[in-house]
């Protein structure tokens, strides 16, 4: 069965290994020329808190100076999320929607070999070949940007929601997920083109939904709170629509140096969110500073919620076994299927 | 003699529908098996259960003395699905290859030497085969399984006439050489009296008649003579259909019996008066006249 499971798949992983192979080419490349510029730049050697940021900031000009770096850069983002969607709608939704099509799982299913361990072969080869495209781009680029990333070229840091998905092992469980998602969808559907459209709705919307409201809570974020930095205010008014007397409204963005700030919230010195009346010295419209040394009169807090840097390798690994779990439900789903309704 | 498939009280029902029912069977093997009716009677239920693709909703069903499905029952089977289904995209040769994979029976000489013999190239891919050459690879991958048990379902339904007649031809010579059991269906008559010397008709998901060909063309008759009631008949004088004029009556009848009343003519039955007197018999029954709507 995994002889002929390998038959069937080997166009599919002929594509996928020259699409590889041309990623690589190019990565390799390029990335060598970023490795070379990293090590004359003597960021490596360097230890003094003074001198490394100006030594940083010389590189990223040179980095943002070769010509490939930007468009590469941006094309391996953008492609770590796309091949998971796209294993899911090739390789997943097709896997049982064209032997249903086709009436060829009848060929298959009545020659010495049971429906179960025909399932197991077709899910475990195209499952881990998934895993292993994604995994190995992901690799790839990670690799790639390792000596860029530390920089936020883009001001985004590895945590933040748009780049964590694209390095790392997060790649391999969204590929995995996407890959079951598309078999279920092909066996339930029972046409290959339909089916490869609901897998990619259907994975974008879960990814989306997972990024949005589910992997803050994989791991305990930070909960801070902690004195207004006046330093950080960057703007002071009165809140659309809120009574004069209680509608004070400071804007201070927190930046917490690689990690993912995902909520902060300005309290008064009582806890409370209602700051009261803006300061005659900010309303005035009179000086910054004086707006300012008023506004530390008022002994403002701030409340943080974020995910530190050190959280990245945990949330990484809390995502990609969210995913693989997903992925093994959908497949033990795909059994029962297999054996009760496919058989009528 | 041992049934190679036996039924009792078989049915499959598809939510409100029962696709087969009340179906009890009992076919020795070592025959051919026609299995005859209008598109949607039930034929491709009944071989579906029999190869273990569907599980009966009521009764049961035995085949080569065990319940269908699971590997080892597989391995003693051959299925050839209706409009022979095959991976278009793999070759001729990996699919003889992927079925050397599949099988522990597999007869690999037996395979490579059919193919050559109808003249398929291994190279090509099977979704550029004609219709013909579908259906004799499809019957070349059944047939290399050394099957006890060979099931069909319309395998010729959509060949020319003379790759009809080659397929059919090919099975017989098979059958001949080995002694394999078939059992296979259709909805053309002719095809069936050529091979087959074991009938059974299916109408309206259910069975009508089945029994030894020979037997039920000996033991069916048609008679016409004066207009006569059908009730006054001596026992054991089964009829199937009637028809009357004012003056006339016809009628098909079966019976162990010789005819003895000399006011009847008896002629003796063909196998396509056989099969129609019993599609219209069923056909008598309003569930089954859509069924019969579809005949083509």
């Amino acid at each position: 069965m995994i002889r002929f499971s390998l038959l069937q798949f080997r166009g599919q992983a002929i594509t996928a290994l020259a699409a590889l192979l041309v990623a690589a080419l190019v990565l390799v490349v390029t990335g060598a020329h970023l490795d070379y510029l990293f090590d004359v730049s003597g960021l490596a050697a360097c230890h003094s808190a003074a001198g490394c940021p100006a030594l940083a900031g010389q590189l990223l000009e040179k980095v943002r100076g070769y010509s490939p770096f930007q468009l590469l850069y941006w094309a391996g983002l953008y492609l770590v999320y796309v091949v998971p969607a796209l294993v899911g709608t090739f390789w997943g939704a097709p896997l049982i929607a064209r032997e249903i099509e086709a009436g060829t799982f009848q060929v298959a299913w009545t020659q010495s070999v049971s429906r179960t361990r025909w399932l197991v072969v077709k899910l475990a080869l195209g499952g881990l070949a998934s895993m292993a495209a994604a995994g190995l781009l992901s690799l790839m680029v990670t690799w790639w940007a390792s000596r860029v990333d530390p920089l936020d070229p883009f001001g985004m840091n590895r945590l933040q929601p748009a780049m964590f998905g694209a390095r790392g092992i997060v790649p391999i469980g969204y590929a995995a997920f996407a890959f079951a998602l598309g078999v279920t969808a092909g066996m339930l559907i029972r046409n290959t083109v339909p089916a490869m459209a609901v897998t990619l709705v259907a994975f974008t919307a879960v990814e989306g939904a997972v990024i949005a409201w589910i992997r803050l809570h994989l791991i305990r974020p930070v909960h801070a709170v902690m004195p207004l930095n006046l330093a950080t205010v960057q703007d002071v008014g009165n809140n659309v629509g809120a009574p004069a007397s209680n509608g004070l409204f400071v804007s201070a963005p927190v930046a917490e140096p690689s990690g993912w700030v995902y909520s902060s919230q300005v309290l008064n010195a009582g806890g409370l969110t209602s700051l009261g009346p803006e300061p005659h010295a900010c309303a005035s419209g009179g000086p910054w500073q004086s707006c300012l040394t008023a506004l530390g009169k008022l002994h403002l807090r701030q409340a943080v919620t974020y995910q530190p840097t050190s959280h990245y390798w945990p949330l990484q690994w809390a995502e990609t076994s969210l995913f693989l779990a997903l992925a093994l439900l959908l497949a033990g789903f795909c059994f029962a299927w297999t054996r009760r309704r496919l058989t009528g | 003699m041992t049934a190679i498939l036996e039924a009792a009280g078989l049915g499959k029902r598809y939510g409100r529908r029962w696709a087969l029912r009340d179906c009890t069977l009992a076919i020795p093997a070592g025959r051919v098996v026609g299995l005859v009716g209008p598109n949607g009677a039930g034929k491709t239920t009944l071989l579906s259960l029999a190869i273990g693709l569907l599980t009966p909703t009521a009764g049961s069903i035995s085949v080569l003395g065990g319940r269908p499905g699971g590997p080892s029952q597989m391995a003693r089977a051959g299925f050839v699905a209706q409009d022979t289904p095959l991976y278009r995209r793999l070759r001729v040769g990996d699919h003889l290859r992927a079925g050397a994979w599949l099988n522990p029976r597999w007869d690999a000489e037996r395979a490579w030497q059919r193919i050559e013999q109808v003249g398929l190239d291994p190279r090509q891919r099977a979704g550029s085969l004609s219709g013909g050459q579908r259906a004799q690879l499809a019957l070349t991958m059944a047939l290399a399984k050394r099957p006890e048990l060979l099931l069909m379902d319309e395998p010729v339904a959509s060949l020319d006439p003379l790759a009809r007649r080659e397929f059919l031809q090919g099975l017989m010579e098979a059958v001949a050489e080995h002694g394999t059991s078939v059992v296979l269906s259709s909805h053309l008559i002719a095809d069936i009296e050529r091979v087959c010397d074991y009938l059974i008709v299916l109408t309206g998901s259910r069975i009508r008649v089945a029994g030894e060909v020979s037997e039920l063309l000996a033991e069916h008759h048609q008679l016409s003579g004066p207009r006569r009631d059908p009730d006054t008949l001596p026992a054991g004088q089964e009829v199937i259909t009637e028809s009357h004029t004012d003056r006339q009556s016809t009628l098909l009848i079966r019976t162990s019996a010789a005819v003895l009343d000399p006011a009847w003519t008896v002629r003796p039955v063909s196998m396509e008066d056989l099969v129609l007197a019993y599609m219209s018999r069923a056909d008598d029954a309003p569930s089954a006249r859509t069924a019969l709507g579809v005949i083509s």
